[in-house]
């Protein structure tokens, strides 16, 4: 009987020291970073919060799709080129990045849960280039922005 | 949507229904302004509204005002929706065509451009095992490529050859007009500019820069440019024997 539990015991310390290595172990292996997409600088906010879009994102534009392809509803609140053009995220030329880049929105979230999208397949993952005026505009409000900033630096030499 | 759910973004919904208000009225008034200077323009639905079978979208093309050699609205389209060569000319996506018509005893040639003909009864539509070919309220036809496998047998059953396979993948789309590897896709009417209340590609560039061939409109409706245009003489519709009552017609053909 004495035996027995003193096996049990000798038993539950090693798998707690297990544990405890194995835990170390993970710690120390770098783990995948939680992604944290980049919020769009243009829009004050998205056409719903936050916790109700992540969790209900795919079935909003999986309505909207059938609705606007079916029936010719083409309403933007819902619709993935809004989502698309509100989140494009630019590259290293200053465009906005397709969907092949880690950095777009889409993919910060869905690499990291792993779940494959076709979206992109057929349809455009960041905004035409139609919109050069405005992006005209957004980089001259940066440069000045950065001149600012520059001056303020100097000041307060 | 779950009953939480809904609960959740109630406060929001009172919010997105005055933005849908403000929305329909800004896409009106342009509108109203653009028939006030008579631009070419169909009548814009408003964009909450789904499409109804009161209209249906028609083209006739006068091949008489159809120089030859003349691409301007396969130029056109191609820029609009994004389809170009991949340099692979046997399994290029075409969308529409420039044909030449050769009458073999006296040697005369014309030259027609040719796209999905939008047939009221589309046999692409009857052949598709999955739903994905089919025919919008509005007389248009489409490939819904959310739900289109590539199996082309629509491409077989067209008599007009007027779809493709994309046999490449994509990633520099249109933002109206997506399109993407193993899906089959044809002429849209482009469908998004008629729902804004605007012309096709092709008839626009044909009228701005070529010799105004094309008139669009509503074929239901008698006052419409093209009800006009039609009535106005004889037209021809392309293999009219198959009694698939195309929305393309042609004059002079
Ligand atoms: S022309 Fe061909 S693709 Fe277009 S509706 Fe008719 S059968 Fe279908
Ligand atoms: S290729 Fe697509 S649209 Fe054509 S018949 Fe097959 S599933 Fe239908």
């Amino acid at each position: 009987m004495a035996a027995v539990s003193l096996r049990r015991i000798l038993l539950a310390a090693l798998v707690v020291v297990g544990a405890a290595l194995g835990l170390l172990k993970a710690e120390a292996a770098d783990r995948t970073p939680v992604p944290q997409p980049v919020k769009p600088a243009t829009a004050e906010k998205c056409v719903a919060d936050t916790q109700f879009m992540r969790r209900n994102h795919m079935k909003m534009l999986l309505h909207q799709r059938d609705e606007t392809m079916h029936e010719g509803i083409r309403t933007k609140q819902y619709s993935l080129a809004n989502c698309v053009s509100c989140h494009a995220v630019k590259g290293a030329d200053g465009k906005p990045v397709v969907y092949s880049d880690p950095k777009h929105f889409c993919r910060t979230c869905h690499s990291y849960a792993a779940v494959r999208i076709d979206c992109f397949e057929c349809h455009a993952s960041r905004p035409e280039e139609k919109a050069k005026a405005a992006d005209a505009s957004a980089g001259s409000r940066d440069a000045a922005l950065s001149a600012l900033s520059a001056h303020v630096a100097e000041m307060k030499r | 949507m779950s009953d939480g759910g809904n609960d959740m973004i109630a406060p929001d919904r009172r919010a997105l229904l005055k933005s849908a208000v403000g929305l329909a009225t800004t896409t009106i008034a342009p509108g109203v302004t653009l028939y006030a200077f008579g631009v070419a323009e169909v009548g814009a639905k408003p964009a909450d509204q789904a499409v109804t079978s009161a209209k249906r979208w028609g083209l006739l093309i006068d091949i008489n005002k159809c120089p030859p050699g003349c691409d301007k609205c396969v130029t056109a389209c191609s820029e609009e929706n994004g389809w170009k060569s991949s340099g692979h000319p046997e399994t290029d996506a075409q969308w529409i065509r420039k044909v030449t018509l050769r009458d073999p005893r006296t040697g005369v040639k014309r030259e027609a451009p040719a796209m999905c003909q939008h047939c009221a009864s589309p046999p692409c539509v009857d052949v598709c095992p999955t739903g994905a070919s089919f025919k919008r309220a509005d007389g248009i036809v489409l490939v819904d490529k959310h739900i289109c496998i590539g199996c082309r047998y629509c491409m077989m059953a067209c008599p007009y050859k007027a779809r493709s396979f994309v046999h490449e993948e994509h990633d520099d789309q249109k933002v109206e007009a997506p399109r993407g590897k193993g899906t089959v896709e044809s002429c849209t009417f482009c469908v998004t500019r008629v729902d804004a209340g605007r012309i096709p590609a092709c008839v626009e560039a044909c009228a701005a820069k070529a010799g105004a061939a094309m008139t669009f409109g509503d074929l239901n409706d008698p006052a419409s440019d093209v009800s006009k245009a039609l009535a106005s003489g004889a037209s021809a519709q392309i293999r009219a024997d198959l009694g698939l009552d195309p929305g393309v017609r042609y004059r002079n053909l």
